[in-house]
């Protein structure tokens, strides 16, 4: 019996091995095509499906995911191949650095460029406008494919709510009323009423699109080089001092700049969360507490709002240098990664948002939100209202940088050493020099 | 025959000394040059366009305040570190070099910390020291006192100079414990004998035959502070609070590698490689001429 077994098994290895090299001759006769990225864990396997199917999908490109490191090392990664004149044909760039990828001009070829000439099936109108917006030029045209997009909204733990005797159905729409309730469970002795993660985004950013006031000049940067920072006017300045008040008054906990307050919130410590709708996920997995999720508060005292949220994440960009037809297969992967199928799947999976109106679609088809109460709350805050000129998004140059000092600033704020006019006074005139330094190495 | 100690010709010394003036230039003149002809221009990060701007870079950073501030955290950072992991490692060394059993033990116990790579430590006391999450923000808590390093400037510090420092332990350990076994025992015991008491024996014989190896430390502490610290700060901190804990070489990082500013992040290369000239400088200098030999 035993030497029956292994001659089954060594013609099983032999097989296999024959059956991988036929494989690898097959990929070899394909043109290959190089995407850099900055996904591990789970996001990575679920980025790796992708790229299977697609390249199971045909036979005449194979696409070769690498993974280098996180948003900014993936980016760095990207610039110094390019300076070395072996960049990959598709970077994916975080948002904040938008503004670097569309002033290096000569380094990068428009998406809906490589999409007319690769003739793949490409529809500017397919995308969610704020989605697509984020990456577009004022005249509608698409320059990076948006991948990976989420938006802030508020984890609320209902478990802490009723602890307190607050029904968990209470009204939170507005900050006025969130406050009044921060003010209940503080009076009921509650640890950790409010976290957030990266609070420039959330409290600043996201918070001057919600309430339709301007985060910078020139449309956030949208419109010209020359755009000046102005988050400190009223508005912002007025949200800023009521969240230091509460972090004076424990009643909100600062946790770090990053998503460090998501392992305070899952562990249920915490009875409110601002956050990504992509941290989702997350919390489903981990939180032993019956959560809901509710769009971001806005201040009802805030004349036109609310407005719309807008997006972080990542998008994809295309790197100047290659051959028509390796741009013809990055067309071809572009147009597979729009397809509803393949959205509508990222989008549950992830918590991301779907990047077009057919993965809504077909998401809400399937039942999926109706079994999970809360997860098109994001899709809702961002497509509600139209963008204005201050909800599109934002593209500022040297952006991690000032997102950085942001951080500083809004830090001495919580720990009560400047007051919030002076602070974002301060982020504003710090801001501008790098906003200027920007516009002098790109004029 | 004489033996001849000074070698005739030219080539061969010359070419004795190649590889290490290869290295040198590779690895040393080449890129501080690079860092000194970048620090004039203001480029993009692709290397697209460049623009020749002088001084202009070295100016803007100047008259950044917050630049400023950071030569005084590097400074604290450095001094606190330096002295700290110094003053640890000889207390270490005097109780090891006294020990008569398991001394080996000891000693390598000790030495373990020097294997563990700075972003790994740095992860370790953050997990640690996190509010709410870490074992000793917790007995924190316990006793009465809301650490927290994450808005609290003194608090940060204290915990980036003690992970930096506690690394630099092993290190610094190894190198007093042999400068300690190296002071001829009979010095001591006449000392002893006559009635010098412990401490004496330390401050009068001990540490002035100590003063090499200090100062060899002291030049490699205070370099290890300014360049290799980076990783604790980073995974620790990320020179935060505000900019509490922002050291010049964070800085560095945080302008050319995440803000992809190569022309101010050449510039504060330049400066740093000035700085540190000139701290070897007066190191050699002055201090030098207190160590006997």
């Amino acid at each position: 019996m035993k030497p029956l077994k292994t001659a089954l098994k060594s013609f099983i290895v032999g097989a296999s091995l024959f059956a991988a090299l036929t494989a690898a001759n097959a990929a070899m006769a394909a043109t290959e095509i190089h995407w850099w990225h900055a996904f591990t864990g789970r996001l990575g396997d679920l980025l790796a499906e992708q790229v299977e199917n697609f390249n199971r999908s045909q036979s005449d490109y194979v696409v070769v995911g690498s993974n280098k490191g996180n948003y900014s090392e993936t980016l760095n990664a990207g610039i110094a191949a390019f300076r070395a004149g072996e960049q990959p044909h598709i970077l994916m760039v975080f948002e904040v650095g938008t503004a670097t990828m569309m002033a290096a001009k000569g380094a990068v070829e428009p998406v809906h460029q490589i999409m007319a000439n690769s003739g793949a099936r490409f529809d500017p109108d397919a995308y969610l406008a704020p989605v697509k917006g984020y990456y577009t030029t004022p005249a509608g045209e698409m320059l990076s494919l948006p991948y990976n997009s989420s938006t802030p909204v508020l984890y609320v733990n209902e478990d802490a709510l009723r602890d307190a005797g607050i029904d968990p159905a209470i009204d939170l729409s507005t900050w006025e009323k969130f406050g009044a309730v921060l003010d209940r469970l503080k009076a009921a002795g509650h640890q950790c009423p409010l976290t957030t993660a990266w609070q420039s985004w959330v409290h600043l950013e996201n918070f001057s699109a919600w309430h339709n006031v301007p985060f910078a000049t020139e449309q956030n940067g949208f419109t010209g080089l020359n755009t000046r920072l102005a988050f400190n006017g009223p508005a912002q300045v007025a949200h800023i001092d009521a969240m230091g008040r509460w972090a004076r008054e424990g009643k909100f906990i600062y946790a770090g700049r990053r998503n460090e307050g998501g392992a305070n919130f899952r562990a249920g410590e915490c009875a409110f969360f601002t956050e990504s709708s992509a941290g989702y996920a997350g919390v489903k997995k981990e939180a032993q507490f019956d959560f809901a999720i509710r769009p971001l508060p806005y201040w009802a005292s805030v004349a036109g709002a609310p407005r719309n949220t807008i997006i972080g994440g990542s998008s994809l960009w295309v790197m100047s240098g290659h051959s028509a037809d390796e741009y013809r297969g990055v067309g071809e992967f572009m147009s597979f990664l729009s397809t509803a199928p393949v959205q509508a799947k990222w989008h549950q999976d992830t918590g991301y948002l779907p990047i077009t109106l057919a993965a809504y679609d077909q998401t809400k088809r399937e039942g999926f939100y109706d079994k999970n109460p809360g997860t098109d709350i994001a899709i809702i805050q961002m497509t509600g209202k139209a963008p204005s000129g201050n909800s599109k998004g934002l593209r500022l140059g040297n952006f991690d940088q000032i997102r950085a000092l942001i951080d500083e600033e809004l830090e001495a704020v919580w720990s009560g050493d400047k007051t919030a006019q002076a602070a974002l006074d301060n982020a504003v005139k710090r801001g501008n020099n790098l906003l200027r330094r920007f516009e002098s190495a790109n004029r | 025959m004489k033996q001849r100690v000074i070698f005739s010709g030219k080539l061969l010394p010359y070419a004795l000394l190649a590889p290490q003036l290869l290295v040198t230039a590779v690895f040393f003149f080449y890129p501080a040059a690079q860092a000194l002809y970048q620090s004039a221009f203001v480029a993009d990060p692709f290397g697209l366009k460049s623009l020749f701007v002088g001084l202009e870079n070295f100016r803007f950073l100047f008259s950044d305040p917050y630049y400023l501030e950071s030569f005084r955290t590097t400074l604290v950072f450095s001094a606190l570190v330096t002295f700290f992991s110094m003053g640890f490692a000889l207390w270490l060394a005097v109780l090891a070099d006294r020990l008569i059993h398991g001394d080996s033990a000891y000693r390598s116990l000790l030495i373990w910390p020097y294997a563990i790579a700075p972003a790994v430590a740095g992860v370790v006391w953050m997990f640690m020291f996190r509010p709410g999450v870490g074992v000793v923000s917790w007995y924190f808590e316990q006793a009465g006192y809301r650490w927290n390093y994450v808005l609290n400037a003194g608090e940060a510090m204290a915990l980036v100079v003690a992970a930096s420092a506690w690394k630099q332990v092993s290190y610094n350990f190894l190198f007093f414990l042999a400068g300690l076994q190296a002071i001829p025992k009979s010095l001591i015991e006449a000392a002893a004998i006559d009635g010098a008491r412990f401490w004496r024996r330390f401050f009068t014989i001990v540490f002035p035959l100590l003063s090499p190896t200090t100062f060899f430390l002291l030049v490699v502490n205070v370099i290890y502070a300014f360049f290799d610290t980076f990783g604790v700060i980073h995974t620790i901190t990320s020179g935060g609070p505000q900019q509490a804990t922002t050291t010049l070489v964070y800085k560095v990082y945080a302008d050319g590698f995440v803000g992809q500013d190569i022309g101010s992040s050449a510039a504060q290369s330049v400066v740093l490689l000035l700085l540190v000239g000139v701290l070897t400088i007066v190191q050699f200098r002055y201090i030098e001429k207190k160590v006997h030999y």
